[in-house]
């Protein structure tokens, strides 16, 4: 392992016992308490006089004084958790003037890297199992309704889906702590990333799918579909995009296509999706995982190969 | 290679696109040496450390660091090789016995053992009653203490210090200087870069003076000396204004010796060897008296200086 293990726990180390984590994490448990509670106060009117998934529709249910649903509110803080784990993960080594002292020990010079990504992950898998457990456990109380088998599997893809959207984060902030040598620069350049995905995305994909199929009031509802599929092509190459479509068909058994159009095509014909079982939901997001998945490795592969090539100087 | 050369350099050479910091360095430092590296900012010395530290890769040529190649086998020569970088950093919340134990654990040690050597350096280096505070408190100079007792901490064979001293008082300078002699004493050999030449003359047993990534001479720096100042020739010193006749010829007898001057209240005999054992027994059988004759010694400070005067090359 040569120093694996004494690097990830040093960082964890140094992650709960810094004030920066601590904020975070008293942040999303505020935050994910809030929306559960009002989750919990619009349940019934949501519901209605449905049987199933009622435990889920607390994850789903927003209410009208605070339209954050825990999805959402997930889907913007995992980023900010990601990006804070990362962005000082190697040039506040350098600056501090660590890095040389680190890496003159004997251990190989990829688990630097490899132990603080595994920290990272970690620290982030911390967070939101916990979270989960708490905004379920208090869902529990507040409603009375336990989760069915199915849900809890539901719950649990959503948490490791999650870990996953943390791990993209982490890895595309910590390959700007390697290619940026302040740490201001890559905490910057992360927001800035995080921005321009989260607000100019869906902008950029509108204007371009508008100019490919523009839509009137006129057009048929193969237009309108065709419009949309671009749309969302456009806005799937960025990684929350593909978070949250992951998380509706996990989280929404009866969002058979995560695709608004279809489901207008579905009330048009008068067929009304049936929930569908995790597996086909699984299957149904397939690709957006994938991505993810590919997303992070090619973040992390990068930030490594820098890593590794780079000359270690103490100036 | 022999088996108490711990440092050799084939023409090491690396160049940054067209610039060369290092050209055919050919560098061969014995086990228990104190080796000096000399030379103005920009010489190569850094460079020539980072390629025995494996930190970058040379352009060509090669690195025998205790019998290792340090870009292929990093871990091998890490292990027994210590290095403080010139800005050597802390993590400035953990406390210097925090920061000793994650080194020691990097080197894989631990339990009572890493603890009593922690207790014993923090000692060693005069640390010991602040060792429990963070290091972001610390002075330059403590910090400088503490990189070296970070060193200690695997208990190298060979150690390498680059500007150790850099922007310390004299009395830190001093503190430094004497925990790298102690560090010699304990047979680590020792590779040291420095600007101060008094002080670096006060440790090392040979330096290498660079210029422009080459060593233009290296050696012991009496031999050093001579060979700049004197043209290899020895200067021996008797602290007697004139010389009877008689002694005086049976002086100039003594193979080797080609002049003999008075100057001021001493007289200096010059030879092409160290003859000043002979010179001693030949006084003695003529005057009866024993002299303190003493060779010439030579400052660091005036060998460099001959190295680099002239116009800047």
């Amino acid at each position: 392992m040569n120093g694996l293990l004494e690097i990830i726990r040093k960082e964890l180390a140094d992650s709960f016992n810094s004030k920066r984590f601590i904020i975070l994490f008293l942040l999303v448990y505020v935050a994910g308490i809030a929306t559960i509670y009002i989750a919990a106060q619009n349940i019934r009117t949501a519901v209605g006089d449905s049987t199933r998934d009622i435990f889920l529709n607390l994850f789903i249910v927003s209410g009208s004084n605070m339209p954050f649903s825990f999805p959402l509110f997930m889907s913007i803080f995992i980023p900010i958790v990601g990006i804070a784990l990362g962005f000082d993960a190697v040039n506040s080594e350098r600056t501090s003037g660590n890095l040389s002292r680190l890496l003159s020990q004997p251990i190989y010079r990829d688990n630097v890297i490899n132990g603080k990504f595994l920290a990272g992950l970690t620290v982030i898998s911390i967070l939101i199992v916990s979270v989960v457990f708490i905004v379920a456990g208090l869902g529990l109380r507040l409603i009375g309704v336990p989760p069915e088998a199915e849900e809890v599997l539901r719950l649990f893809t959503f948490v490791i889906v999650s870990i996953l959207y943390g791990a993209f984060w982490m890895s595309l902030s910590v390959l700007f702590s390697v290619l940026f040598k302040k740490t201001s620069t890559s905490a910057l350049a992360s927001i800035a990333v995080w921005i321009f995905l989260f607000l100019f995305m869906g902008i950029i994909a509108n204007l371009i799918a508008g100019a490919v199929y523009p839509v009137s009031q006129d057009s048929t509802v193969a237009q309108v579909a065709d419009y949309d599929s671009l749309f969302r092509m456009i806005n799937r190459i960025s990684p929350g995009t593909l978070y949250s479509e992951s998380i509706q068909a996990i989280l929404l058994p009866v969002m058979g296509s995560s695709s608004p159009t279809m489901m207008m095509i579905g009330i048009y014909s008068g067929l009304m999706p049936a929930p569908l079982p995790l597996s086909q939901s699984l299957t149904l997001v397939w690709p957006q995982l994938v991505g993810l998945v590919a997303l992070t490795a090619i973040c992390f592969a990068g930030a490594y190969i820098k890593f590794m090539r780079e000359e270690i100087r103490s100036t | 290679m022999s088996d108490n050369l711990v440092i050799e350099t084939r023409d090491l050479t690396k160049a940054y696109g067209k610039f060369i910091a290092v050209k055919n360095l050919n560098l061969r430092i014995e086990e228990g040496e104190v080796f000096g590296l000399l030379g103005p900012n920009g010489a190569g010395k850094t460079t020539t450390i980072l390629m025995l530290m494996g930190f970058c890769e040379p352009t060509s040529g090669s690195v025998r660091v205790t019998g290792y190649d340090p870009a292929r086998e990093p871990v091998k020569v890490k292990r027994v090789v210590g290095y403080m970088p010139e800005r050597i950093g802390f993590y400035d919340d953990m406390t210097a016995r925090e920061n000793l134990e994650y080194t020691g654990r990097l080197n894989g040690l631990g339990g009572s053992l890493l603890k009593s050597r922690i207790d014993e350096l923090v000692e060693i280096v005069g640390l010991k009653d602040r060792a429990d505070q963070p290091v972001g408190r610390y002075s330059h100079g403590m910090k400088q203490r503490l990189g070296i007792a970070d060193v200690m901490v695997k208990q190298p064979r060979v150690a390498i210090f680059d500007e150790p001293t850099s922007g310390i008082d004299p009395e830190g300078t001093d503190q430094v200087l004497n925990l790298v002699r102690d560090m010699a004493r304990r047979k680590v050999t020792v590779i040291i870069s420095s600007h101060q030449l008094h002080q670096l003359q006060k440790v090392c047993t040979s330096v290498g003076i660079f210029s422009r990534g080459q060593v233009i001479a290296s050696g012991p720096v009496d031999k050093l000396g001579r060979e700049a100042l004197r043209k290899g020739n020895y200067n021996i010193i008797l602290p007697i204004a004139q010389l009877a006749d008689r002694v005086r010829s049976e002086i100039s007898r003594i193979p080797g010796v080609f002049s003999i001057d008075s100057i001021a209240d001493t007289t200096i005999v010059s030879a092409d060897e160290d003859v000043s054992a002979e010179l001693e027994r030949v006084v003695l059988e003529i005057t009866g008296l024993k002299v303190q004759m003493k060779v010439e010694e030579f400052e660091l400070e005036e060998i460099y200086m001959k190295y680099f005067e002239g116009p800047p090359v």
